[in-house]
């Protein structure tokens, strides 16, 4: 892929363009449905964007080092299929401690392939993401699974139950982002996967284990996949076995619209959210304005566009590429 | 020259950038069979006269006239169309294809549908292959070839049309120097054949040798113009920085302290074998070789990043074993290494986090980074060297290559270290930051570092070191004092003639 | 240029691993499954290859750019869609067969469109084409549902399903414009101006423009070439099944560049072709098929080609490694 190395600071429009967007969205739909801007429907917009959200907050932390992490949608069915498959077979707790242990192994594969082997990370992720959905195949002899005594089990708190009067997927995808934010901008490992991502060889000069770092990058996308699934199989109590088909490009489509380079060193976390919460919104946005669930994708296509260019734009100083 | 016209003309070009003028009235003229030299410091505007010159930027004003006729070029094609070839600094060849390809690159001949010719197109390139003495053909694969057969393919580009001036643009930067020598026979047969050479380069060496006349440029501005016969290196340095410059030897007063970094019998095939050299406290130690020579990779290893097949590095008399940069940066080990941008800084960082980005793991309030010490390390190191830059969120890109420079220094320094290794220190930095950086390592050395100083400019390795091992394919030829070395004696020891072999 | 030319076949091989691959797999299932090697059977592989197989010829030429589309699964839909519902409009009632020709046109065309919109803004833009084109493979999905309603179209003249029984001579039709397809971009790729530019544009992207090659036009051609071989992919597939379905091609992007990938061009660009991906085509086809001959259940195809993805991967970095003195960094 040619992309185009970009710095300098572009006008403040294009600067906080995902937030400006941001803003006119919600405004145009408080004014087109009277639904729209109230606590409830805020609240189950942020309930359904927790599980894209908490996974997209991983794969920030992977494009900040400076590659991709495709695999999280099969690893999603893998580790919801494992979670509640185990769930009647040996309690919830050990299922869920097996099922954390289980998708960190799978994170660590990639970041050995990615960060020890230096192998390129899209393809990498798209090979694990064929392998892990076939996994989940084998593992499941393509069955769907289901918890049989849903109302009975505690594992129900994660996606059902309420933390304070909040919903538990908000709490865990807000606190996480808190977390990771925390750890991106204020700590040290934050600080060496920005210089890891910037420039590899520049990180490794000075001393900081690349590889190490990289490996971390996706064990932590592993954790965020893992916990998402516990979300999404304590609130569906069930599983299809490919149930996170195509949730790693929404994933990537929120990050890239928070305005995280793909190019690695340069994005956040708290961005991120912001991209998550913007997807959740247009689409919660069009189905109040009784459109079909669809026209949401035609409209993420105009804007994550849209939303890039103009940051491209910005730091070139000019609207159109200057390419003959 | 006079009653011939010239082959190629500027006259009062200006061309500006945003905020910047980077060309303020600049007049230059090439003679056919001339090779005129074109100096100036980074950013005084070389590039940007080139790429009008080229047909990458359009001038604001002026003209350029082609046999005293002017001329509008629009893209470089249009500009090679006319007669005026540009031979970039780095390789602007596609890899994965062939030579002949490459050399018509644009304008590969067609048959009818759109179809490439390749009788005519192997023909053609075949022949201006020919003419440049290379020993491969028209097919082979460009990524198959060495950096110096692919520079013959790019010149050979310059041949494909009936060429009025070829522009060089540091040609020899990647070139071995035997390589360099049939560079320079092509430049001289171009110029028997009455082709204008505008021929820039860094390396006054190269210019003497080769140039008829020199034309300077500074800050945008034509400086002026002097006769290669009648002039010296110090006349075109004061021309290009405006003021003189003092390129006296520097040493220190003091008597060096004890053996800081001993190598013994150090070796990484096939790189360099046989390596013995101690550095001392207080004490800089130059490695003079040519690109290639093992210099670089010694440096490499001593930090970390090469495994030595052979030997021992001893610190203080202690063997250690260092497998990674931690390792060294752990036993006081500090590089500055040869690629500033590739492998100094992480550009879109800012400077701060830059400098401190070795020890940030120590620079901690509790589990979090603190702000106030990196500040504080940063303030101390600015202040020290230099640094001009507005604050310490200035993007590291942003600055100019001596600061970037400086903020690689400013790095290692922080740390430390008392082994300081600074590989080619003053590369693609201004004559005027290159003698305030030799100062600095002369500095350095006063207050107690041990320091190894790597450079392919005698001048700076002359000029710095107390010491100065000259390197020839992987060995180290012979140790120098500073008092017994002369530049004939180096030469000899890094070209591999003479010079009985000393351990040091 | 031809690979063969200067060089023995053994280091063809060492340059073209795939075949190496594609060889090891036929002698493998040739001997552990008695339906394999089989002339029919050998039919079917090349019908099943030639969706994948046509999408991944325009994907090669687009990947060497250096771009990639993920947009094709959602492309192929639509064009389906179109291919199997413009042929039941009424305007076309009395053409007979020839109804499916103006359908097959309207549904080439789509495909060419949506490639050229996915070129034009690449080149206009600036914007890297992997988020173009994710983007465009939303946005693209989200048009076929608003085509489609959510519902899946039939082919009402059996003619068009017809097609893709029907052979010429021995061989099946839809094989035989998957081959065709295969020379002519082979053609396109190896010995045209346009094609040899192709390499030049993602070997060295500034080099192309300085030589006065139109990049941007150059990209966008590409774009529309992979455009026009998904919708014909996207017209194949829906003669097999008589039908578009909304969910037609889904995650084909991930299939295609998988085959690609295998055949050995470059993410980065600049280097690749026909042969390879030709290679890598047939190698998922013959391992799909052979394995299904065997009856291993569908999944561990997925695990298989995964880790074939990352095994080529490593070997690829492995033979490449400078052999002397690389940096561990």
């Amino acid at each position: 892929m040619v992309l185009t190395r970009m710095r300098a600071s572009g006008p403040m429009v294009a600067k906080q363009g995902i937030l400006l967007a941001f803003v006119v969205f919600l405004i145009v739909f408080t004014f087109a449905s009277d639904r729209f801007l109230t606590v409830e429907n805020f609240l189950s917009v942020f309930r359904q964007a927790a599980i894209i959200g908490i996974m997209a907050l991983g794969v920030t932390i992977v494009v900040i080092g400076g590659n991709l992490d495709l695999s999280v949608g099969s690893m999603l069915s893998f580790a919801t299929v494992l979670v509640v498959d185990l769930h009647d077979k040996i309690g919830p707790e050990l299922a869920i401690v097996v099922m954390i242990a289980a998708t960190l192994c799978l994170g660590a594969v990639n970041g050995f392939l990615v960060g020890i082997l230096r192998l390129n990370s899209l393809i990498v992720t798209l090979g694990m993401l064929s392998a892990i959905q076939g996994f989940v195949l084998i593992y499941s002899g393509g069955q769907n699974v289901d918890i049989v005594d849903q109302a009975g089990t505690w594992f129900r708190f994660f996606g059902r139950g309420a933390v304070l009067g909040i919903a538990t997927p908000i709490v865990m995808f807000i606190g996480l982002a808190l977390i990771f934010n925390v750890i991106m901008s204020m700590m040290p490992f934050g600080r060496k996967v920005y210089a890891v991502g910037g420039n590899p060889t520049a990180a490794s000069f000075s001393g900081v284990p690349r590889s190490r770092i990289v490996f971390v990058t996706y064990l932590i996308s592993a954790l965020c996949v893992a916990l998402a699934a516990i979300v999404l199989g304590s609130r569906v109590m069930g599983s299809q076995n490919n149930v996170g088909q195509g949730y790693e490009l929404q994933v990537l489509a929120a990050v890239i619209l928070g305005g995280t380079s793909l190019l690695g060193g340069a994005g956040s976390i708290l961005k991120t959210v912001l991209g998550v919460l913007m997807l959740a919104f247009i689409q919660n946005g069009l189905i109040l304005m009784g459109q079909p669930y669809y026209t949401q994708w035609l409209v993420t296509w105009v804007v994550i566009i849209v939303a890039v260019w103009l940051d491209v734009a910005a730091k070139r100083g000019k609207l159109f590429s200057p390419i003959a | 020259m006079t009653g011939q016209k010239p082959a190629l003309r500027l006259k009062d070009i200006v061309k500006t950038f945003p905020g910047v003028r980077a060309l303020d009235g600049v007049s230059f003229e090439v003679m056919p069979g001339e090779v005129h030299a074109l100096l100036g410091e980074n950013g005084a505007g070389k590039s940007t006269l080139m790429k009008v010159l080229a047909g990458m930027h359009q001038p604001d004003s002026g003209t350029i006239f082609i046999d005293e006729s002017p001329v509008v070029m629009t893209t470089p094609l249009e500009a090679k169309a006319q007669g005026v070839v540009l031979i970039h600094q780095e390789l602007s060849l596609a890899p994965e294809m062939t030579a002949a390809e490459n050399i018509y690159l644009g304008e590969l001949p067609r048959k009818r549908f759109g179809f490439v010719d390749w009788a005519l197109l192997n023909e053609r390139s075949g022949a201006i292959l020919k003419r440049l003495n290379c020993r491969f053909g028209p097919d082979a694969l460009v990524a198959d070839l060495s950096i110096a057969n692919q520079q013959m393919v790019e010149i050979a580009r310059a041949l494909t049309v009936d060429a009025k001036a070829v522009v060089f643009d540091e040609p020899t930067a990647s070139l071995t120097d035997a390589e360099k020598v049939v560079l320079f026979e092509i430049i001289r047969d171009l110029k028997t054949q009455g082709v204008g050479i505008v021929y820039i380069s860094h390396r006054m060496d190269e210019i003497f040798t080769l140039s008829d006349r020199i034309s300077v440029l500074r800050d945008g501005q034509y400086r002026g113009t002097l006769i290669t016969a009648d002039t010296d290196e110090e006349e075109v340095t004061k021309l290009m920085i405006g003021r003189s410059l003092d390129l006296s030897r520097l040493v220190g007063d003091g008597k060096p302290g004890d053996v800081v970094l001993q190598a013994e019998g150090l070796a990484c095939d096939p790189l360099f074998r046989d390596i013995d050299f101690e550095v001392r406290a207080g004490e800089v130690v130059g490695f003079y070789g040519l690109v290639g020579a093992g210099r670089t990779e010694i440096a490499e290893t001593l930090f970390g990043l090469r495994t030595p097949s052979a030997g021992r590095i001893l610190i203080d008399g202690k063997e250690v074993s260092i497998t990674s940069p931690r390792d060294a940066i752990a036993l006081g080990i500090s590089l500055v290494p040869e690629n500033r941008k590739e492998q100094g800084l992480v550009l879109g960082m800012n400077c701060r986090d830059n400098m401190t980005l070795p020890q940030v793991d120590d620079l901690t309030a509790g589990p979090f980074v603190s702000g106030g010490a990196e500040i504080a390390i940063f303030d101390q190191y600015r202040d020290r060297l230099q640094i001009k830059t507005p604050n310490w969120r200035q993007i590291v890109g942003n600055l100019s290559g001596g600061n970037q420079q400086k903020i690689v220094i400013g790095k290692w320094l922080s740390m430390q270290p008392r082994v300081l290794i600074v590989d080619e220190p003053t590369r693609g930095i201004d004559v005027g930051s290159k003698s305030e950086i030799h100062k600095l390592i002369r500095e350095l050395a006063g207050q107690g570092y041990a320091v190894i100083v790597i450079s392919s400019e005698m001048p700076e390795v002359l000029r710095v070191s107390d010491r100065i091992i000259g390197m020839y394919s992987g060995q180290i030829i012979r140790t120098f004092t500073s008092d017994e070395v002369t530049e004939d004696s180096l030469v000899q020891a890094i070209s591999g003639i003479g010079g009985d072999r000393q351990v040091a | 240029m031809s690979a063969l030319r200067s060089i023995g076949p053994l280091r063809w091989l060492i340059r073209n691993p795939i075949w190496g691959f594609v060889l090891l797999v036929f002698v493998f299932f040739s001997i552990a499954s008695d339906h394999f090697f089989d002339f029919r059977n050998f039919q079917n592989i090349m019908v099943q290859t030639s969706t994948i197989g046509l999408i991944a010829l325009g994907m090669t030429l687009v990947m060497i750019n250096g771009n990639i589309d993920l947009s094709v699964g959602a492309t192929l839909a639509l064009a389906a869609a179109f291919a199997v519902d413009v042929q039941s409009w009424a305007a076309f009632a009395t053409w007979g067969n020839w109804q499916i020709l103006p359908a097959v046109c309207m549904a080439l065309l789509v495909g060419i469109l949506i490639g050229a919109l996915n070129g034009i803004i690449v080149w206009k833009t600036g914007v890297d084409a992997f988020i173009v084109t994710l983007g465009a493979m939303l946005g693209v999905r989200g048009l076929v549902f608003v085509y489609t309603g959510e519902q899946s179209f039939y082919a009402m003249n059996f003619a068009y399903s017809d097609f893709s029984y029907s052979s010429v001579g021995p061989v099946p039709s839809l094989a035989l414009i998957f081959i065709l397809c295969t020379i002519a971009v082979h053609i396109l790729l190896s010995r045209t101006v346009h094609g040899r530019n192709t390499y030049a544009v993602g070997g060295n992207r500034e080099a192309a423009v300085n030589a006065g090659i139109r990049v941007g036009p150059h990209m966008v051609w590409n774009f529309m070439l992979l455009g026009f071989l998904a919708a014909l992919a996207g017209v194949a597939l829906s003669t097999q099944m008589g039908a578009a379905t909304p969910n037609l091609g889904r995650d084909y992007e991930l299939w295609t560049i998988t085959a690609v990938v295998l055949g050995g061009t470059k993410l980065t660009g600049g280097k690749g072709d026909i042969i390879g991906t030709f290679g890598g085509v047939l190698a998922i086809g013959i391992l799909r098929n052979g394995m299904n001959l065997m009856q291993v259940p569908g999944f561990y195809v997925y695990v298989i080609l995964g880790s074939i993805l990352i095994a080529v991967l490593f070997l690829d970095k492995q033979f490449n490694r400078r052999s002397k003195g690389e940096i561990r960094v």
